[in-house]
């Protein structure tokens, strides 16, 4: 196959600004009757997908050790069994009734997210045949952001997937590790805070 | 399913050079929410060049159109009613079909509709400021709006943003998801922007400047702006293979 010559340039990026939630939750910014009443990503789960149920709460915290409340939140994970709901997905066929992708605003008021969502199977690293452990992606745009953040949440009963994982062995600084695992509340509930600046910064990633 | 990735590789890596550094200090927001560690570089897997998929039944007949989509019934926002069309292709020129654009901005007079913002500028009761379009065959796509006014912001004590409309794009892969802002042509509050300028590459800036385009205006009616949208473009080869280690 011959490469065409690259000749475009990606758009830079620029900052959401205080308002994403009018774009990507408008009823969390008082548009209530707008797109049917319901943002996209607002629903990742319906009564036939198949997986084990989860939640998941957090908040994003500045460098001052504030909450904010002007944030999007995305999730894109595979299904139970592996597979993602997306046409580059050759692997196998998907559950249909998971798109595994979730949206949701950091909460005006609180500055928490929420999620319910079910907790993905294992995926190859790249073209090796070898497993990650089980992660969620997650990108997270707000105002003062100028390029939307991407991370991963691990699962932190996943000891010895997550000690094998290649992703997390990559990582310099092993004693961040723990800012990609999620805290288990109660069953199927988890934790997620996520630390844009200073001590127990999230590890971000360039992918 | 309609946004087939135009092949199976990796993701070109990111031009850092064309977008804002995270820390930007006359952009003052960013000062405190800008990570200070290094991005960890994984490059790309199944998780990356896959994406989540929209349809055309996940959207209503007049999402793309500003000018009904909140107005009530024989009424029109108040501003210049102007198109914003363009082509969402990749870095290599292909178009991105399927592709879910969402756009939001201030109304005529400057302000949004949010509970937050407090701006003098009036509301206007027949306008939102939100719209989404899923991209055509050849990642077309067009939206009919009211072109946004400046509005002053906190920051310096004297700094307007140009009008601008917020873009937020996807692509067929998650790597390739990106928020950006358009602007128009002409506009003196381009220049003197701190959210602009904090584009390193000052010719970067150009690419988020809609053209006027007065082939594509209804005549008495509506003006025409181009805006063309570039996302990652991709290897054809599977994926690409990292030696293990930094
Ligand atoms: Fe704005």
């Amino acid at each position: 196959m011959t490469l065409s010559p690259k000749i475009y340039q990606e758009l830079p990026s620029q900052t959401a600004g205080p308002y994403v939630h009018i774009g990507c939750t408008p009823q969390t910014a008082g548009l209530e009757t707008i797109y049917g009443g319901s943002h996209l990503g607002s629903k990742m789960i319906n009564e036939k997908t198949l997986g084990t149920r989860i939640s998941i709460n957090g908040k994003i915290f500045d460098g001052t050790g504030t909450p904010i409340k002007d944030g999007i939140i995305e999730l894109w994970q595979a299904d139970a069994q592996g597979l993602f709901n997306s046409p580059a997905e050759n692997r196998g066929e998907p559950d249909r009734n998971f798109q595994g992708w979730g949206r949701q605003p950091t909460d005006i008021l609180t500055g928490e997210f929420h999620f319910d969502t079910i907790k993905p199977g294992r995926i190859p690293y790249l073209s090796t045949s070898k497993l990650q452990a089980p992660f969620i992606s997650i990108w997270v745009a707000a105002r003062g952001i100028n390029l939307g953040l991407h991370t991963r949440m691990y699962f932190p009963e996943e000891v010895e997937a997550n000690s094998e994982d290649p992703v997390l062995n990559r990582l310099e600084h092993q004693n961040r590790i723990n800012t990609l695992l999620a805290k288990p509340i109660t069953d199927g509930m988890y934790q997620f805070d996520i630390v844009l600046q200073g001590e127990n910064e999230t590890v971000f990633f360039d992918i | 399913m309609t946004n087939k990735p135009p092949s199976s590789g990796g993701f070109f890596p990111r031009n850092f050079k064309i977008h804002p550094p995270a820390y930007a200090p006359d952009y003052k927001s960013s000062i405190a929410r800008s990570p200070k560690l290094a991005l960890v570089s994984i490059g790309n897997g199944i998780s990356e060049i896959t994406g989540p998929v929209f349809g055309h039944e996940d959207l209503g007949p007049t999402d793309n159109d500003l000018i009904l989509n909140y107005s009530a019934k024989d009424k029109s926002p108040i501003g210049e009613r102007i198109i914003v069309y363009g082509r969402l292709m990749d870095e290599r020129g292909k178009g991105i079909e399927g592709a879910l654009i969402e756009i939001w901005q201030a109304n005529s007079a400057g302000r949004y509709r949010h509970t937050k913002d407090k701006y003098i500028g009036p509301l206007d009761p027949n306008f939102g400021g939100c719209g989404r379009t899923i991209t055509g065959e050849d990642g077309n796509y067009e939206f009919r709006t009211i072109k946004p006014g400046p509005y002053p912001w906190p920051n310096g004590i004297n700094d307007w943003r140009p009008s601008h409309i917020h873009f937020s794009l996807f692509g067929p892969g998650f790597s390739q998801r990106l928020i950006t802002q358009m602007y128009f042509e002409g506009d003196p509050l381009i220049k003197i922007c701190p959210i602009v300028n904090t584009i390193p590459d000052k010719e970067a800036i150009d690419l988020l400047i809609a053209r006027l385009d007065m082939a594509n205006t209804i005549p008495m009616d509506t003006l025409a702006y181009e805006f063309n949208l570039v996302l990652r473009g991709r290897r054809s080869t599977l994926f690409e293979n990292r030696p293990e280690g930094n």
